[in-house]
């Protein structure tokens, strides 16, 4: 995974809240087995509406998606995060992310940044009256920066780590295959095996 | 301080815990299915990597399968590529598959209880959210996306930070014609969709206690539903009698001594939770959806809501959108609004008990002439247990259809879809916009509920219809 220390770009404003996975991607984008291309998939269904917001031409290479609160619930498909990143997004801001996107996000390299709800609001304004509005977010300071505006944003201590020094997980956990084998010698010799 | 029941099964999987670090937890049993799969071995491929623990690893077809013509290719090339891709998989890596066509194949949460593979005190993950189904058990047991499944294929284990703990007690008992999709919907409606977010809830009090396993299921399989990271139940007698006898169950001195440690799981008496949400059930009545996410709920007897009724901005405009979705006009009573189509299946509702309370209600009637029933059973398990006990004929008789098993139309990836502006009354889990196929309108519903509106055809419970002569 590449590390991630500051972005910086223009802003998609979505003003919908309990934006859910089926909505990012629906089911039927979700046959593929590569790893990516699922750009064709995003927002599918809405992006059938001329006006909905992705579909205008200011908004043309935005970067960073500022949603709504609730934003990745449902299904726990990992394509949702694929397929944002397949379309050019670096950044989600939202004041409340679903657990299971939010985890998927930081395995992927996607930064999802909880900030607060009036910050999304003011994001939403400012860009929607400029569309070339830069915003930075920066990962090392936790900040949303754009205008004369300094906000601070929400992440876990141990997915900015791993996203700033770009740590593939699964290598740091082998690491602890001691750790493991030790574990797996104390279980219960009743406990299930599918065999 | 005593320890809550979830935190127990936490403590025992903590395979390694470092300060500033999530903890380390050991996987008991990972399940697997061809739609989030494919990548994660691909990744394993590319690194050089394997399965490490392919004896507590399980694999079904179940997300894009067909219920119909189910002996011969999949139609769909797209479709049928991811199922062979998993079928590879599966070989290559040496993970036992249940494909389409075994007596063991059907959806994932309901196959891994039916064989006994699910049991209390365990840690369980799968690449699907509704994988909190198996926490009726008394098991910790969550959804994961694509890149953690690879993790746990190449370590057993999984990096997570504990969650907070939540009691939501349901005191008194259910009345007579309610169920557990009408309580856990009830209660989505009460929290809203982000409600339990952070949360390891533990469902508790009477009316939990008095459930089956399969009502038990039902309500921890929506606990994603209002965010919840997992959602459980203290194993008792109910979850003992469930699973003696099933193939992969503990048998003679091994069956005591687990049952003595299945017992030591109930949260302690001086435990405390984060969080308590009380609730009860002899309020509770059939309960149905009338907009785009499940939180979006009222009684069967309630109207169609006004969004103008509602304080919270961003609440009120989600309710004007989910409105004009849904085709449907503020104050609306629920009871008028016509279905086209009733989906009996899922892992939410598609085991052997939802499907007799289904025929028990359509036995000796009719499917409404502009209406079509689709029942769909979990797992081919479920599947001829139905047919041993005559429920397809009754289905038939009716006018509905009987298909083979799997996910089907709750989410539409296979043929299974509903066209645009097509509504359903759907046992399953998820109303959200086009979930069911692209312009699809959706209420969630119980069995029951169900089973009656493909009666009258609009929305009822088992108690509007005509009595039989």
């Amino acid at each position: 995974m590449e590390s991630f220390t500051t972005h910086t770009g223009t802003v998609l404003p979505l003003r919908r809240s309990n934006v859910d996975t089926d909505q990012i991607i629906p089911a039927v984008y979700l046959k593929r087995v590569t790893r990516t291309g699922f750009e064709d998939g995003l927002f599918a269904t809405w992006r059938a509406d001329p006006d909905f917001v992705f579909n205008k031409s200011e908004y043309d290479g935005a970067s960073v998606l500022v949603a709504g609160p609730d934003f990745g619930t449902g299904s726990s498909r990992e394509h949702a995060v694929w397929a944002l990143q397949d379309a050019g997004f670096t950044v989600v801001l939202s004041s409340r992310f679903a657990d299971i996107f939010r985890g998927n996000s930081g395995k992927a390299g996607l930064l999802a940044a909880e900030v607060e709800r009036s910050l999304i609001e003011e994001l939403w304004s400012v860009c929607e009256a400029d569309p070339t509005t830069q915003v930075t977010v920066d990962l090392e300071a936790r900040e949303v920066r754009f205008g004369d505006v300094v906000a601070s944003f929400d992440i876990d201590d141990y997915t900015r780590w791993r996203l700033l020094e770009g740590l593939d997980d699964i290598g740091l956990t082998l690491s602890h295959d001691a750790d493991i084998a030790g574990f797996e010698s104390r279980r219960p010799s009743w406990m299930p095996s599918v065999v | 301080m005593g320890k809550t029941l979830a935190e127990k099964v936490w403590v025992a999987h903590v395979v390694r815990a470092a300060e500033g670090e999530p903890d380390l937890l050991f996987v008991d049993l990972h399940l697997v299915h061809e739609v989030t799969s494919p990548q994660a071995f691909e990744g394993l491929r590319l690194a050089g990597r394997r399965v490490r623990r392919p004896d507590l690893t399980l694999a079904t077809e179940d997300h894009n399968v067909p219920t119909l013509d189910i002996d011969k290719p999949i139609a769909d090339p797209v479709s049928r590529t991811q199922v062979e891709t998993l079928r590879r998989n599966a070989e290559e890596f040496g993970v036992r598959l249940y494909s389409l066509g075994d007596v063991e194949q059907g959806i994932v949460h309901v196959v891994g209880p039916q064989l006994g593979l699910t049991q209390p005190g365990m840690t369980i993950v799968c690449g699907d959210s509704h994988t909190s189904t198996h926490g009726a058990f008394g098991a910790i047991a969550f959804g994961i996306g694509t890149s953690e499944v690879e993790h746990v294929l190449a370590t057993q284990t999984l990096r997570q930070s504990r969650p907070r703990t939540m009691a939501v007690t349901v005191d008194g008992s259910l009345p007579d014609g309610v169920t557990a999709k009408d309580l856990v919907l009830t209660l989505i409606a009460h929290t809203g969709t982000g409600g339990g977010q952070g949360y390891v809830v533990e469902y508790r009090g009477q009316a939990i206690e008095e459930l089956s396993m399969e009502a038990r299921m039902t309500v921890c399989n929506m606990s994603i539903e209002w965010g919840a990271k997992a959602g459980l139940v203290a194993p008792d007698q109910t979850t003992f009698d469930y699973l003696e006898g099933r193939p992969h169950a503990p048998t003679g001195a091994d069956w005591e001594s687990a049952v003595e440690h299945w017992s030591s799981l109930a949260t302690d008496p001086d435990a405390s939770f984060d969080k308590e949400i009380t609730l009860d059930a002899a309020e509770m009545t059939p309960f149905v959806t009338w907009g785009t996410n499940p939180g979006q709920g009222v009684p069967l007897s309630g109207s169609v809501p006004e969004p103008a009724d509602i304080d919270d901005a961003g609440d009120r405009a989600a309710a004007e959108k989910a409105l004009q979705y849904m085709a449907l006009e503020a104050g609306t009573p629920m009871r008028e609004v016509a279905i086209d189509t009733v989906f009996v299946g899922s892992c939410t509702n598609g085991r052997i008990e939802d499907l007799r309370a289904a025929a028990a209600v359509v036995r000796g009637r009719k499917v409404a002439d502009d209406t079509r029933l689709l029942v769909v059973p979990g797992s081919v398990r479920v599947r001829l247990e139905a047919e041993a006990e005559g429920l397809d004929i009754v289905f038939k008789d009716a006018g509905g259809e009987w298909r083979g098993a799997g996910c089907s139309m709750c989410l539409g990836m296979n043929p299974d879809q509903l066209q645009p502006g097509e509504r359903s009354a759907s046992t399953s889990n998820r109303n959200f916009e086009g979930r069911q196929g692209r312009g699809g309108r959706t209420h969630l519903v119980s069995p029951l509920v169900a089973a009656a509106t493909a009666v009258t055809g609009r929305l009822s419970s088992p108690a509007d219809l005509t009595p039989r002569d």
